[in-house]
Parts: structure tokens; C-alpha cells; sequence
């Protein structure tokens, strides 16, 4: 504001031919903002910051992708690891839809609770809604893109709803694969369309800021604005509280992408997508979940498919059917009641939405989705005529002497701050219940080096690990995605490892004649397979593939736990047990009945410094291997977790300094 | 949250917040943009190939090879002896990129050289059995017409500099590390 003379004539240049400058000025420093926000209200910005990560992440991530069935599963694998930073950007971008989520459910809950939809900010509702159907449409292709096991079925499960419309249902199904499965085509269209949508996102966004800006913001009182004393700007007062927030919202979200990236994904989508293979539990991604189960709450096909999605269509029609004068729900006892119990049913949802279709999850997810409509079509017409509701204060500014009256500014939560509380536990009891389901599968549950914020990988033992890998696992198993330059960061001299890819031979060509020829191999090679294809590698092995293991430990429930009790998880067959011909029992094994045959004993293997040989500690060694092998980029990806998260506890510490010195005129 | 003794406290103590805040924001998102940008670069597995090894026993003398490297052309001449005679008698203040042959080749035999013309990207012609050599007996760039000589330097068009020698190593008399 105190630029330079010259500096100002060329903003007024400008701004008189294209009010550009006023426009942002008005949008985002002058914008006369209630005073009394809480940080629920942070959740808009911090949605408008993800929207904007997200299409950064996805542009890079779009520049090393390969939209086709043969190649997308192993050209995210490229991205994971040979692209500089690959694996940052794709785990920020896959969690970062989870994130998005997250921040825009709460900002929808936000919503709920302090009635935003309320006239007469009905059409700003309506815009989010739109833009929260564009998210689920852009979240639900994007999981097709890494074409994995999960991308596949999701895919097909999710556009085999549209065969449940009369008459020409299976017609849009066959135009939405363009083909008669889910194939190339799908994947192609996907691809487009997940390219595209973000950005008409971002323009029905600009909508709803427009909207937004033309009927003000609601706040916590639910009250208007009377005048000048009411409000604030936006700058300095909310841009300083948004980047706050946007610090505290990157640290949890660092966590996820540093320490538990795949914590929110699925390990059947680090497997190939198969068209001949289902997996044996499909399950949505957790954003979608309570949606699923009211899909499957209903035993019809098609009536299941409408109360899908008109269990977020009903949201359009909230104005009406909360049709009560008082805006937040602070004033209005029992839909206060009413909202937590709603919040718990949703929650109630997603838990049956992840269970397998059995009893008692079948139930569950009945009464749940029953309740989920109740709440809507009953409850809230019936609040919004008869529910006796308190005064409401006289204005933002001076609220009335009442003896609850809530407190004129910043952290007023109102009844949404405690009922978070409940959120919260049943969010841990969420996450929780997966860890228990583990112990019921008996995994012998090891102490990893690679462990823990800090966890590293042990170099002598990924050393013996690839030992074992190679007298023994690489008889059957391949592992396409490692080369040899990869085994340098065993801690191999490049010399070493020009001579381990000596000791193998690749068949390579054609040659000037056409034929192909057999040469030592490079570092640049990958691990030769030991069988020409597929079909060969299940003649050998009576009829089962033997997996790749380049992905093993990512691809399996219980991860390093369950490869290494799987390794030693061999047992006599017990009496009460027939095993089919040419399998062994296994305890950890689904099923238990595995074609491989035990291949890990005491002393099997002679490691060259001398490290114990003992069947565990040789199967201790070669999971170390698998799991770098899953997950080479881990140490760096601790290492570098370990700053960022450090910083952002600084820069947010500052930020939260300065928003208290900003804030303290208006306090 | 009123913190009234703050609100007294002197400007300045705000204007070091703020300029703290503003550098910590900025260098944080300064450095953020890194991963992203890097990410373009080459990555590991192009970096990988980024050096190949030719094995030079077949190809006999007046003979020419083109190889694939870094996704360019490289072509290896074997060299015949009025070839490197007709390189060294050009008077190299004359040339447009003066460059004597000694220092275009580390053994007079083996003109090595990226196939990549300098006026635009063209790959010249004079590989082939039948290929046309242009004016100096080397190879003529058909797209805008650009000759070069034995020694693969320019001598008549529009290309400025002589055809480029990338990095390479004779590992053996008959084996080059390229890269
Ligand atoms: S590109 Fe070769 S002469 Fe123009």
C-alpha cells in the first residue's frame, strides 16, 4: 500500500482497463468477515488448499503416467521409484484425497450443525454439493489409474451400478467401458476425465466463493451481520488464522505421507489388476464407505443404487426440510441431540461399509442407513416445528447477558467441540479395529529395524536377504521391478554390482539378423524371471503362479509380519485336515493349503559374515530384503519426514505467535 | 484469549513476527517446490542408460555404424586411411568451428560422434552404403543442406558448429564405453 508512485500508476493502469486488483482486493483483504468465526470455519480454506495440491501433485504425476492396461501399474511403480521425488509427490497425491476428504466432510458437517444452508444461502449449498459430487466422481476414477487389483473391481462394481437402470442400463454401462469389461478404453477415459474434473471443480469453486462473498459467511451464532461492528477483514484477522490452521492440517497430513502412506489404501492395490481374479473382499475407499453400506443395505439392485444416491441427493433438499428459523444449532437443544447422533450413524455407516456382507454388519448397516433417512425426513421437519429453541444474542458483537451466552469471539466451538471429542475416539476405534482383526490371523509379529519414526534399513541383513533371495526364492519367483543398479543401496561397491548382473544372462535383441541372443546382464537390467511367462511358471509349479515378490510385502494384509510367518508358518498337516495333492498346510496361509513347499530350514543357507542361520533369523533376513524391495525410497522418506515435520511445528509455533498478536485488538 | 499486555507490547515485536513468519512461510514453500520441479529431470532408469558399450571388432575398415544413445543417434566410423589424411590436410583457420582432426579423435581410426546436425536436428546422411556424402566426402545434412567433412566438421550450410564428440572411453582395443 505504500509502493512506490510509479509502482501504484501501473496497478491503476491495470486496474481501470480489468478491476483485477480491486476484485482481489474485495475477494480476499477486504472482505468483511464475521468476527466471531471458530476454527471450524477453517475447513473452507483449508479445502481450497487441497484442491490446489491436489492439482499440483496430479499435473506432475499426469507428466510420468501411462494411461494403458499393460503399463499404468508399473509406470506408477517408476514413479515410486526412479522419478526424483516420484514417491513424495504420488503418496501426497494419494493421501491427499483422503485428506480432502476429510477437510471437506468436516466442512460439510460444519455446515450441518450451524445451519449454513439456511436462506439465504441455499444456492451456496447447493454449489458445494455439486462440487462435493465432483470429488467423489474425480476420487472414484483416479483409484482406477494405478490399475491394481482394487482399481479394477472398484471400477467394475461401481459402474455395474448404472446396469441397475431399467431398460437401457447395461446400454450406459457398455458406453461407460467402451468395450464389454472394464478394459483399455475405461482406463483411457478415466484418465481424461480424472485429468479434467479438478478443474471444473476449481471453477464451480470460484462459484462458491462468489456466492459465498455475495451472502457473507455464516458463523457460529448463526445470526446476520447488523453492521460495521460486527465484522472484521479478512486480512489480516483470517488470513493469519487460515495459514495457522493450513500448518497444524500439513503436519497430521506429513504424518500420513511420511509414516503410514498406504495406512488409508488397500494392499490388493499394489497386486496387478487381474481380470480373471476378484479379490476376495472389495472394499471402497474409507470416503466412500458409508455410502457403500446403504448401497448394500438394500436387497434390491436397483433400489439400492437409488438410496445411494439419494442418501447425498437428500442433502439438496435440507432447506426445506429444516425449515426452522434459527440458524445454529448452538440455540437449539435438541437438534444439537439430534446432529451427534446423526454424526455417530455416519460413523456407523463407514464401520458396516468396511465389514465383509455378513450378519451382523448386514443389520447394522439396515438400521444405520434407516436412521440416516429417518434423520432427514422425519427428525428435522419434526425439530424445525416443534423444538422450543433459546433466545438468540442481539447481535455478533454484543451478544445478549445471558447467563450461557456464548462468548462473542474466536474459539467458540458451541456443542461442536465437544461432540469432537466423541468423533475423535470413534475415529481411533476405527483405525484400531484392522490392528485387531491381525491378531485373530495369529501372525508372529517381529521388531523391524525399519520400525518407527526413525526405522532404517540394516544393510548386512538386506545384504543376506538377497543371498537368500537368490539360492533359494529366485528359483521360482520373479521380481520384475527390481534391477541390478537397484541392489547398489545394499550397500554394493558399482563394481559388485556390475559383477553380481554379470553372473546372469538376459536374452536381449533381435540382433542385426533377426534372431535373439543370449548376453551377460547389465546393471541396468532387471532381475531376469527364472520362467519364460506366466503359463510356464504355473506348469512348473502344479498350476499356482508363484507372485511376483518385487511388491510382496505392500501387496499382503499384516505386511513384513505376515511374509515372515508365512515363511515359517509350516506346520504337519493336522488329522482333522485334508489337504488337495501337491499342497502343504500353512497356519498363516488364507485357507492354509499353499503350493510352495517349505523352503526355509535351520542351516539352509551359509551367510558369508558368519550372521545366525537358524530358520527365523534366515526368514527374518529375506523379508528385510522384500520389504526394500517394497518400499526402497523408506529411509529416505523417514529422513526426510523427520524435517519437514519438524519445520512445520516452527513455522505453525510462529504462525500461531502472530495470529495471537494480530487478533489481540480484537479481543 | 484477550492478552492485553501483548496489545501494549511495542510495534516492533509485531513487525518481527510478521518478518519471521513471512521468511519461515517462504523458504518453506520455496523449498517445497523443489520435489517438483526435480521430478522432471531425468529419472533413475533414464540416468542408468545413460551410458552404453559398443564392441568395435565388426565393423571393418571404411565401414560405419550408427548406435542408439541417450535416444540419439551416435555414429561410429572406422576410418579409412585417405579419410584421415584428406581430416588433417584441411587448414583449420578456414573453418567455420576450427577444430583440428587431433582434436576430434583419440584414435585416428574411430571417428566417433553424435549424428545430430547443429542447425536444427536433422540426422545427416552418409551412414549408408549409397547415401549421399556431400561436397567434403563426410555427411550432408538433407534439411537445409549442410556438408561436413571426414573429420565430421562443417564445411558449407547453414549448421554453425561441427558435429558434436560425445564423452567415450575405450574400455579395449575393440570395446568403447559411450557416455
Ligand atoms: S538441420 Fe541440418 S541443415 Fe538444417
Amino acid at each position: 500500500m505504500t509502493a512506490p508512485g510509479r509502482l501504484n500508476r501501473a496497478i491503476d493502469w491495470i486496474d481501470q482497463r480489468l478491476p483485477i486488483i480491486t476484485l482481489m482486493k474485495h475477494s480476499a483483504v477486504d472482505y468483511p468477515t464475521p468476527r466471531n468465526l471458530n476454527y471450524w470455519w477453517n475447513f473452507g480454506s483449508l479445502a481450497g488448499f487441497m484442491l490446489v495440491v491436489m492439482i499440483v501433485t496430479g499435473l506432475v504425476l499426469a507428466m510420468q503416467f501411462t494411461p494403458h492396461v499393460d503399463m499404468a501399474f508399473n509406470s506408477v511403480e517408476r514413479i515410486m521409484r526412479d522419478v526424483n521425488y516420484g514417491w513424495l509427490i504420488r503418496y501426497l497425491h494419494m493421501n491427499g484425497a483422503s485428506m480432502f476428504f476429510v477437510v471437506v466432510y468436516i466442512h460439510v458437517f460444519r455446515g450441518l450443525y450451524y445451519g449454513s444452508y439456511k436462506p439465504p444461502r441455499e444456492l451456496l449449498w447447493w454449489i458445494g454439493l455439486v462440487i462435493l459430487l465432483l470429488m467423489m466422481a474425480t476420487a472414484f476414477m483416479g483409484y482406477v489409474l494405478p490399475w491394481g487389483q482394487m482399481s479394477l473391481w472398484g471400477a467394475t462394481v461401481i459402474t455395474n451400478l448404472f446396469s441397475a437402470v431399467p431398460v437401457v442400463g447395461d446400454t450406459i454401462v457398455t458406453l461407460l467401458w467402451g468395450g464389454f469389461s472394464v478394459d483399455n478404453p475405461t482406463l483411457n477415459r478415466f484418465f481424461v476425465l480424472h485429468f479434467l474434473l479438478p478443474f471444473v471443480i476449481f471453477g464451480v469453486v470460484v462459484l462458491h466463493v462468489w456466492a459465498l462473498h455475495s451472502v457473507k459467511s455464516n458463523n457460529p451464532l448463526g445470526i446476520d451481520i447488523k453492521g460495521p461492528q460486527d465484522v472484521i477483514p479478512f486480512h489480516p484477522y483470517y488470513t493469519v488464522k487460515d495459514l495457522f490452521g493450513i500448518g497444524v492440517f500439513l503436519i497430521v497430513y506429513c504424518v500420513f505421507v511420511f509414516w503410514y502412506p498406504n495406512a488409508l489404501g488397500h494392499p490388493d492395490n499394489y497386486i496387478q489388476a487381474n481380470p480373471m481374479v476378484t479379490p476376495p473382499h472389495i472394499v471402497p475407499e474409507w470416503y466412500f464407505l458409508p455410502f457403500y453400506a446403504i448401497l448394500r443395505a438394500v436387497p434390491d439392485k436397483l433400489a439400492g443404487v437409488i438410496a445411494m444416491f439419494a442418501a447425498i441427493l437428500i442433502l439438496f433438499a435440507l432447506p426445506w426440510l429444516d425449515s426452522c428459523k434459527v440458524r445454529s444449532g448452538t440455540f437449539r437443544p435438541w437438534f444439537k441431540v439430534a446432529f451427534w447422533v446423526f454424526v455417530i450413524d455416519c460413523f456407523v455407516l463407514g464401520y458396516a461399509g468396511a465389514k465383509p456382507a455378513e450378519e451382523p454388519w448386514i443389520l447394522m448397516g439396515r438400521l444405520a442407513s434407516g436412521y440416516y433417512f429417518l434423520h432427514f425426513l422425519v427428525i428435522l421437519p419434526l425439530l424445525s416445528k416443534y423444538e422450543k429453541t433459546r433466545p438468540l444474542p442481539e447481535s455478533i458483537g454484543q451478544p445478549v447477558l445471558g447467563g450461557d451466552a456464548p462468548a462473542p469471539a474466536g474459539g467458540h466451538g458451541g456443542g461442536l467441540a465437544g461432540g469432537a471429542k466423541v468423533l475423535l475416539a470413534l475415529a481411533i476405534l476405527a483405525v484400531a479395529t484392522p490392528a485387531l482383526a491381525n491378531e485373530e490371523t495369529h501372525l508372529r509379529k517381529q521388531d523391524w529395524s525399519w520400525q518407527g519414526v526413525f526405522g532404517t534399513y540394516d544393510e548386512a541383513q538386506l545384504r543376506r536377504g538377497y543371498q537368500v533371495y537368490r539360492e533359494v526364492c529366485s528359483a521360482c519367483h520373479a521380481m520384475h521391478l527390481i534391477s541390478f543398479r537397484n541392489v547398489g543401496a545394499l550397500g554394493y561397491t558399482e563394481d559388485a554390482v556390475k559383477q553380481i548382473a554379470g553372473s546372469y544372462t538376459v536374452t536381449d535383441g533381435p540382433d542385426d539378423n533377426g534372431d535373439m541372443f543370449e548376453r551377460p546382464a547389465i546393471p541396468s537390467d532387471r532381475f531376469p524371471s527364472p520362467f519364460p511367462n506366466e503359463n510356464a511358471a504355473k506348469a512348473a509349479n502344479g498350476g499356482a503362479l508363484p507372485p511376483d515378490l518385487s511388491l510382496i510385502v505392500k501387496a499382503r494384509e499384516g505386511g513384513p509380519d505376515y511374509v515372515f510367518s508365512l515363511i515359517t508358518g509350516f506346520a504337519p498337516q493336522p488329522p482333522d485336515v485334508e489337504l488337495p495333492p501337491g499342497k502343504y498346510y500353512n497356519t498363516v496361509f488364507p485357507g492354509h493349503a499353499i503350493s510352495m513347499p517349505p523352503q526355509i530350514t535351520d542351516g539352509a543357507i551359509e551367510f558369508p559374515d558368519g550372521a545366525p542361520n537358524n530358520a527365523d533369523a534366515i526368514a527374518r533376513d529375506v523379508t528385510a530384503f522384500l520389504q526394500w524391495a517394497s518400499e526402497p525410497e523408506l529411509e529416505e522418506r523417514h529422513a526426510m519426514g523427520v524435517k519437514t515435520v519438524l519445520f512445520l511445528f516452527a513455522a505453525t509455533a510462529l504462525m500461531y505467535a502472530l495470529k495471537r498478536r494480530i487478533w489481540a485488538k480484537v479481543h | 484469549m484477550a492478552d492485553h499486555a501483548m496489545n501494549d507490547a511495542p510495534k516492533s515485536r509485531r513487525d518481527f513476527l510478521f518478518a519471521a513468519a513471512a521468511a519461515v512461510g517462504g523458504a518453506g514453500a520455496v523449498v517445497a517446490v523443489w520435489p517438483f520441479v526435480d521430478s522432471l529431470n531425468p529419472a533413475a532408469d533414464t540416468r542408468a542408460m545413460s551410458s552404453i558399450e559398443v564392441d568395435l571388432a565388426p565393423i571393418a575398415v571404411g565401414q560405419a555404424i550408427t548406435v542408439k544413445w541417450r535416444g540419439k543417434p551416435v555414429f561410429i566410423r572406422h576410418r579409412t586411411e585417405e579419410e584421415i589424411k584428406a581430416a588433417q590436410a584441411v587448414v583449420v583457420d578456414d573453418l567455420r568451428d576450427p577444430q583440428p582432426d587431433t582434436a576430434r579423435v583419440q584414435k585416428p581410426d574411430w571417428l566417433i560422434m553424435v549424428g545430430v546436425c547443429t542447425h536444427l536436428g536433422c540426422v545427416p546422411l552418409g551412414q549408408k552404403a549409397g547415401d549421399p556424402h556431400g561436397d567434403f566426402g563426410g555427411w550432408f545434412c538433407p534439411c537445409h543442406g549442410s556438408h561436413y567433412d571426414t573429420s565430421g566438421r562443417v564445411r558449407k550450410g547453414p549448421a554453425p558448429k561441427n558435429l558434436a564428440v560425445p564423452q567415450y572411453t575405450f574400455l579395449s582395443d575393440t570395446q568403447v564405453r559411450i557416455g
